[in-house]
């Protein structure tokens, strides 16, 4: 695939991730060498690489995990609210992944198991700090908080499949992965 | 409610014996084996599988497919509500609340003495006689809330279901209006007779002549799969009657068995004239198995008549039989590829096509499938001549068609129109006023809204198997096409991804709405399944599955904007609601605990 043609101005960028492991975001920065030619079509807004706090008015954001907690939702909805273009990158984001595992469990009795009946844990309690945020009874996919336009699978994404899926995005196309590149591991 | 035998082993032995331990026999062994103690635990499946000597992961595999088939333990009285939308309409949901208050159990559990279990089931084709049920597998119409009170009395004494009343399980014809085929009166074997005068080439010529079109609603030229199946190579061929009769609103070929029976088996017999058939299967559904008893003293009696088994009618060359086969509850079944596999003794899993089953069909051999009302309709045919019969009804579609009538009317039954009727005289003769919707067809069917009353039943205008299901201006056609969403994704095979997991996105968006969570993004999204459904389902079960809600989504969209709390974007759940959890365990109820529903809120 040929470099995107450059648009008029950069667009913005923004990516976080919220109940994830930052896998999709190691698998972002295996492109590479394509970094360069990245940075030369977008500028970056909040993101692990900018160390910007809040997110401001962007054209794409990129949400890696699913929604386990209050601030996740905020988050989230922070970035629907900004970006014009909001993708689910990875499994997580897509379908809950890993941390959706303890679905099939009453939060009560994952956080007492951590918190409480641990061995060696004496007279251990759950956290009540305000400064927490509170967990959900259930990790979610993202699109079912806010609306998403697009799905990027895979736990995770490949390096060449976030990098196809970017630069149809800048050029114009709507995205499309090849038979090598989707997969739903 | 009969005694159990002295060893269960050695009944199901018996049942093993009596089907000559053959693979292809396994559902109706598991139907057999699952009469003796209600349900089929782990043991029986293993004996089952032993004595077959096929894996135990097939007979599991088999089991878990059949909706009346019970791997888990189910009350001895095994109540069943038939839930569709004109069950529904006539107050079934009201009914079965009643019923489990009644007897203190939950709907879908089995009571703690083992009694009783009550859940609801796919439309039990009783529809102009709902609200239904079965008990045992035995139907009863007409439930009012008097009958629930004596039914839950009854339960609770214990009293064996032969000592019920026996107007309960009496099931009406209505038949409303009668033409050619209704009004036929035949001597057992006369058609018989005449085609056999005919000879196979002659009889298959009047079939051409005649144009006659399946009437399970596909409309394949008759005549056309009789020759494929006959020019076929293998033997012997097969005949199969497709009484799986499942599609929601539909009851014509429960009549016809129940009354025409003869006409049904001779029609059979005429196909495998025009074959050289010398195997016969009636495929009746689970729903009507009572009609058992008294469709195998027919086939006795066409036996000893001389009309079946070998030399029919002193014939020579001309040896036929027919079987009765079980289904046990699988919508899916009723498409003819799923049928075959069914009565292989397999799960209801659509074959891809071709191989069509007129060359590869039961066992690899030529097979015809035809629908109840076809064969019967052979009758005429063979009777008066193929061009009488296409002297009636319209260009492309000669004849008559039978249309089983329900919901919101006068007189719900069965009528019988040359084809080409419109809409509006049907709709005048069952007595419908204030009629907002039609839906023919059934579920997989189209939805015709007032402007289209002038449309004729046809295949060349609005076809199908017979299902008339009327909606007055009193329904929320919404709730109609929920229902229909809820059915496909109960009787998706599982076997193709788009269909499995499609059906049950599309059930999730509906109740998403139905639960006063729904937004404008739901409708593109609704559009989007509806389009993958349609486009990469495995089998014509998924392809129909999204038509109730694309043709309301059409015709009544305003049942579904009214329904819309976003015009963006709306969660299923309610944010604040799951974090209740987690702010009980800590204790706390500051802002911070608390999540608003919309973002704006939180401004």
């Amino acid at each position: 695939m040929s470099p995107a043609p450059a648009p008029a101005r950069k667009l913005r960028v923004a990516t976080t991730s919220l109940a994830g492991c930052f896998g999709c975001h190691m698998s972002f920065l295996d492109i590479d060498e394509h970094l360069f030619e990245l940075v030369e079509l977008v500028e970056f807004d909040r993101s692990p690489l900018t160390d910007i706090k809040d997110v401001g008015p962007c054209d794409i954001g990129l949400i890696e995990g699913g929604v386990c907690n209050a601030e996740n939702v905020h988050v989230l909805r922070e970035f629907r609210r900004h970006c014009k273009t909001l993708i689910a990158l990875g499994a997580c984001a897509v379908n809950g992944g890993l941390p959706a595992q303890r679905n099939h469990l009453p939060l009560s009795e994952c956080l007492r198991e951590v918190y409480q009946f641990r061995p060696g844990l004496d007279n251990g309690q759950i956290p009540n700090d305000p400064e927490l945020p509170l967990p959900l009874d259930k990790v979610r996919p993202i699109h079912e908080v806010v609306r998403v336009d697009y799905f990027l699978p895979g736990c995770p994404p490949s390096g060449p499949a976030i990098w196809k899926f970017l630069t149809d995005l800048i050029a114009g196309r709507t995205p499309r992965l090849a038979n090598g590149l989707l997969h739903y591991d | 409610m009969s005694a159990l035998p002295a060893t269960p082993t050695a009944a199901l032995d018996g049942v093993l014996q009596r089907h000559g331990h053959c693979p292809t026999e396994l559902l109706q062994i598991l139907i057999e084996a699952q009469d003796l103690e209600g349900w089929l635990p782990a043991q029986t499946l293993t004996h089952i599988a032993q004595s077959l000597h096929i894996p135990r992961s097939r007979v599991e595999g088999v089991a878990g497919f059949y909706s009346f088939l019970y791997t888990q333990p189910v009350g001895r009285y095994r109540v069943l509500f038939s839930d569709n939308i004109t069950d529904r309409m006539l107050g079934n949901t009201e009914l079965m609340d009643a019923l489990c208050r009644k007897l203190w159990i939950e709907p879908g559990k089995l009571s703690e003495d083992g009694l009783v279990s009550i859940a609801t089931t796919s439309c039990t084709g009783l529809c102009d006689q709902g609200p239904a049920m079965l008990v045992n597998g035995r139907a009863i119409g007409q439930l009012t809330h008097r009958r629930i009170n004596e039914i839950a009395e009854m339960i609770r004494q214990q009293r064996p279901l032969e000592l019920w009343p026996a107007e309960y399980f009496q099931i009406g014809d209505n038949i409303r209006r009668k033409d050619s085929l209704l009004n036929l009166d035949m001597k057992p074997g006369a058609a018989l007779a005449a085609v056999i005068e005919l000879g196979r080439e002659g009889w298959l010529q009047e079939v051409q002549k005649s144009n006659l079109r399946g009437r399970g609603g596909a409309g394949f030229a008759t005549a056309v799969k009789w020759a494929s199946a006959r020019n076929a190579s293998g033997e012997p061929k097969i005949i199969v009657c497709n009484a799986d009769e499942g599609e929601p609103g539909t009851f014509k070929d429960r009549v016809l068995l129940n009354s025409y029976a003869d006409l049904v088996f001779e029609g059979m017999t005429l196909a495998a004239w025009a074959v050289g058939a010398s195997e016969g299967f009636l495929y009746l559904r689970g729903e009507y198995r009572y009609l058992m008893p008294q469709l195998e003293a027919v086939l006795t009696r066409r036996r000893e008549a001389g009309l079946l088994g070998h030399h029919i009618l002193h014939e020579p060359c001309f040896d036929f039989d027919i079987r009765i086969h079980l289904g046990a509850g699988a919508y899916v079944c009723g498409e003819e590829t799923a049928l075959i596999e069914s009565l292989e003794g397999k799960r209801g899993t659509p074959r891809i096509r071709p191989p069509f089953p007129v060359t590869k069909g039961y066992l690899g051999r030529p097979t015809v499938v035809n629908n109840v009302e076809t064969l019967a309709k052979t009758c005429l045919i063979a009777l008066a001549g193929g061009e009488a019969f296409a002297a009636s009804g319209t260009a492309q579609s000669a004849g008559t068609k039978l249309l089983s009538i329900s919901g919101d009317c006068a007189e719900p039954g069965i009528y019988e129109y040359p084809f080409g009727v419109p809409i509006a005289r049907i709709l005048e003769d069952c007595g419908a006023s204030d009629t907002q919707a039609v839906q023919v067809g059934g579920a997989s069917g189209v939805c015709l809204a007032g402007y289209e009353f002038q449309r004729r039943i046809a295949y060349e205008d609005v076809p199908t198997a017979g299902a008339f299901m009327i909606f007055d201006g009193s329904r929320d056609l919404f709730d109609v096409a929920r229902a229909f969403v809820h059915f496909f994704a109960h009787e998706s095979c599982g076997f193709c991804t788009p269909c499995r997991v499609g059906t049950s996105l599309l059930q999730g968006f509906m109740d998403k709405l139905a639960d006063g969570h729904g937004a404008k993004a739901d409708l593109a999204d609704i559009d989007w399944l509806d389009r993958l459904l349609k486009n990469a389902s495995h089998c014509g079960l998924g392809s129909a599955a999204p038509n109730p809600v694309i043709d309301t989504l059409q015709k009544f969209r305003p049942a579904y904007e009214r329904r819309l709390v976003s015009l963006d974007f709306e969660p299923a759940f309610d944010l604040d609601a799951a974090l209740a959890e987690a702010r009980q365990l800590t204790a706390r109820d500051d802002p911070g605990a608390h999540l608003h529903t919309h973002e704006e809120e939180e401004k």
